[in-house]
């Protein structure tokens, strides 16, 4: 995969080659490829000579470093407490139905992932989603499905 | 109109005078000065933990090494916080120039923002905010520079070693104490580590002097605090208030007039129920908190907000050690065991005990503060645990 080589190597030189540039090299390849391959991370131990079990095990620490295929937009709905109050489930229902998919799960055509995360710091206007850095809050299921809709065509 | 109203204060978001005047009243100060108004002012942290700002600064300025960093700790993560977003969104150059105000007191020369993933649509905005804070410093001829890094997506980063852990590209995994970060932080160096909000505050000492804030409060929580308030609410949202109410006062003020509780700090903090909200006082000498107060009326089943908060623990522990990592997955399970009459009742008391260990036992502040919400729950609500 020469692209993932290239990747790796032009975030190794933004970045720097010490142990500090892992985790903006990690959040990089997100930024690209929206998850983190075996190949990347291999190619991320030989740029900054660590060895790759110390890359996978930073990169499997952190939620938002996701090491499994994601589409190309994540979606994140909160489900901690406030947001499961005002009905995060009506939200997560309506936006099973809309992609047809499980959370979980990634849309055939690779454009949308499935997530639920913790709390988004918008518990005042819960239910709260991220669609990758995003903020979409006060969420209602007409209001996702337009969101939705607005993605689609994008 | 009734005699309890709450103070509203306005020193978090005031904008009155700019940053670089604030900064020059600052720099025509001594160390030794700044540091005094600070300890008279009685300002303690802002992030949880509670201490004494004036003393965090003081300790890490009389290390022998000479490296030393400042950092702002912006993962705000804890369940029902969202002030630290609201402030860097309105008035980020003052998180800058208390950062500053620190470097100046501690003798650093580079700072950090660790600003959590989830706020990274902040990012643009706050970078352009830093370029013209440098250019401020570069005015006044002061040699201090900020870099904003960011976390991906975990709670426990938010713990001061963790967030070291993370910053130097490793798993966010807290590390033993001591050392205390004003000996030995980011990079093993001095460092002062303080929350957004306590960032503000200390840089508004630096313009008003102490009486201000001091003339604020009660003995032990001095000033005002930004509170985060949402849940069963009319009024969800960010208020800055003079510390030193009780919970009655707030929830006759923020409540939907059925209130049955009020979680104070987070998941990681205390639930007060109805009849202690009288007696409770929001604050150092009460049940203190970084600014989450979530609400739950009537309707709510409290055993669903306790099994959430466990949910909330066992994902974001770092699985480090054993009594939390163990210890929330059981806690859980033993709810939900009680819930549905696979246990006596009085196996609640034996995960009361274990709630207890892990208090003691867990290596930092997550895994020890589970007991709170968990007993403060179980007690209050035991036949919400059991029906
Ligand atoms: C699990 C855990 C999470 C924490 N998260 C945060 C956080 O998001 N923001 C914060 O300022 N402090 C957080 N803290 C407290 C920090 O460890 C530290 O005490 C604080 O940043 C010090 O700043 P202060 O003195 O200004 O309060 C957390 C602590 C623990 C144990
Ligand atoms: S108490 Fe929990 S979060 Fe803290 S070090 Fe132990 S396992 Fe990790
Ligand atoms: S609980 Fe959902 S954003 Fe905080």
């Amino acid at each position: 995969m020469p692209e993932i080589k290239d990747l790796v190597k032009g975030l190794a030189e933004a970045h720097g080659r010490t142990r500090e540039s892992l985790i903006p090299i990690l959040q990089g390849v997100i930024a690209h490829e929206n998850y983190i391959s075996d190949e990347a991370m291999t190619e991320i131990a030989r740029e900054l000579d660590i060895s790759a079990a110390q890359v996978y095990g930073t990169a499997t620490f952190y939620s938002f470093l996701d090491t499994q295929p994601r589409g190309k937009y994540v979606i994140r709905v909160c489900k901690t407490i406030t947001c499961a109050m005002k009905g995060k489930s009506l939200i997560i229902q309506e936006l099973e139905d809309l992609l047809k998919i499980k959370l979980g799960e990634t849309t055939p055509n690779r454009k949308f992932s499935l997530l639920e995360t913790n709390c988004l710091g918008w518990c005042h206007k819960g239910p709260a989603m991220l669609i990758n850095d995003e903020a979409y809050t006060e969420l209602t299921p007409e209001k996702v499905r337009e969101i939705i809709n607005e993605y689609i065509r994008k | 109109m009734s005699y309890t109203q709450l103070k509203r204060v306005d020193l978090i978001f005031d904008t009155e005078a700019t940053t670089k005047d604030i900064l020059q009243t600052a720099w025509s100060k001594t160390n030794e000065q700044i540091v005094n108004e600070l300890l008279e002012s009685g300002l303690k942290g802002r992030g949880g933990a509670g201490f004494p700002t004036a003393m965090k600064w003081k300790f890490t300025s009389e290390q022998p090494e000479k490296e030393r960093f400042v950092i702002c700790n912006a993962d705000e993560g804890e369940p029902g916080t969202f002030k630290d977003r609201e402030i860097l969104f309105k008035v980020p150059q003052k998180v800058f120039g208390g950062m500053a105000v620190c470097a100046k007191v501690i003798g650093a020369t580079q700072g950090f923002v660790y600003l959590r993933g989830e706020y990274r649509f902040l990012l643009k905005e706050l970078q352009k905010q830093l370029d013209d804070f440098h250019g401020i410093l570069k005015d006044l001829g002061i040699n201090f520079s900020i870099s904003i890094v960011m976390g991906s997506g975990a709670y426990i980063c938010g713990e001061e070693s963790a967030l070291f852990e993370s910053m130097e590209g490793k798993r966010g995994e807290p590390r033993n104490k001591p050392p205390y970060p004003t000996i030995a932080g980011f990079r093993s160096k001095p460092t002062v580590i303080n929350n957004v909000e306590t960032l503000v505050y200390a840089f508004m000492i630096t313009k008003h002097g102490a009486k201000k804030f001091k003339d604020l409060g009660t003995a032990d929580s001095r000033g005002s605090k930004v509170f985060s308030i949402s849940g069963d609410t009319p009024k969800a949202g960010i208020y800055e208030l003079e510390l030193g109410m009780t919970v009655e006062q707030f929830v006759e003020e923020f409540g939907d007039g059925d209130t049955k509780a009020v979680q104070v700090g987070g998941a990681s903090g205390f639930c007060v129920p109805r009849k202690k909200f009288k007696d409770t006082i929001i604050g150092f000498e009460g049940v203190p908190t970084g600014g989450s107060m979530m609400l739950f009326n009537s309707s709510r089943s409290m055993y669903n907000v306790l099994h959430n908060y466990l949910e909330f623990f066992e994902e974001e522990s770092c699985g480090q050690c054993t009594p939390c990592r163990v210890g929330c997955q059981q806690l859980m399970k033993g709810i939900e065991a009680v819930k549905k009459g696979k246990k006596h009742a009085a196996y609640l008391e034996q995960l009361m005990k274990l709630s207890q260990t892990m208090k003691i036992t867990a290596k930092c502040g997550l895994g020890q503060s589970v007991a709170n919400s968990f007993s403060s729950i179980v007690e209050n609500f035991k036949e919400e645990m059991i029906y």
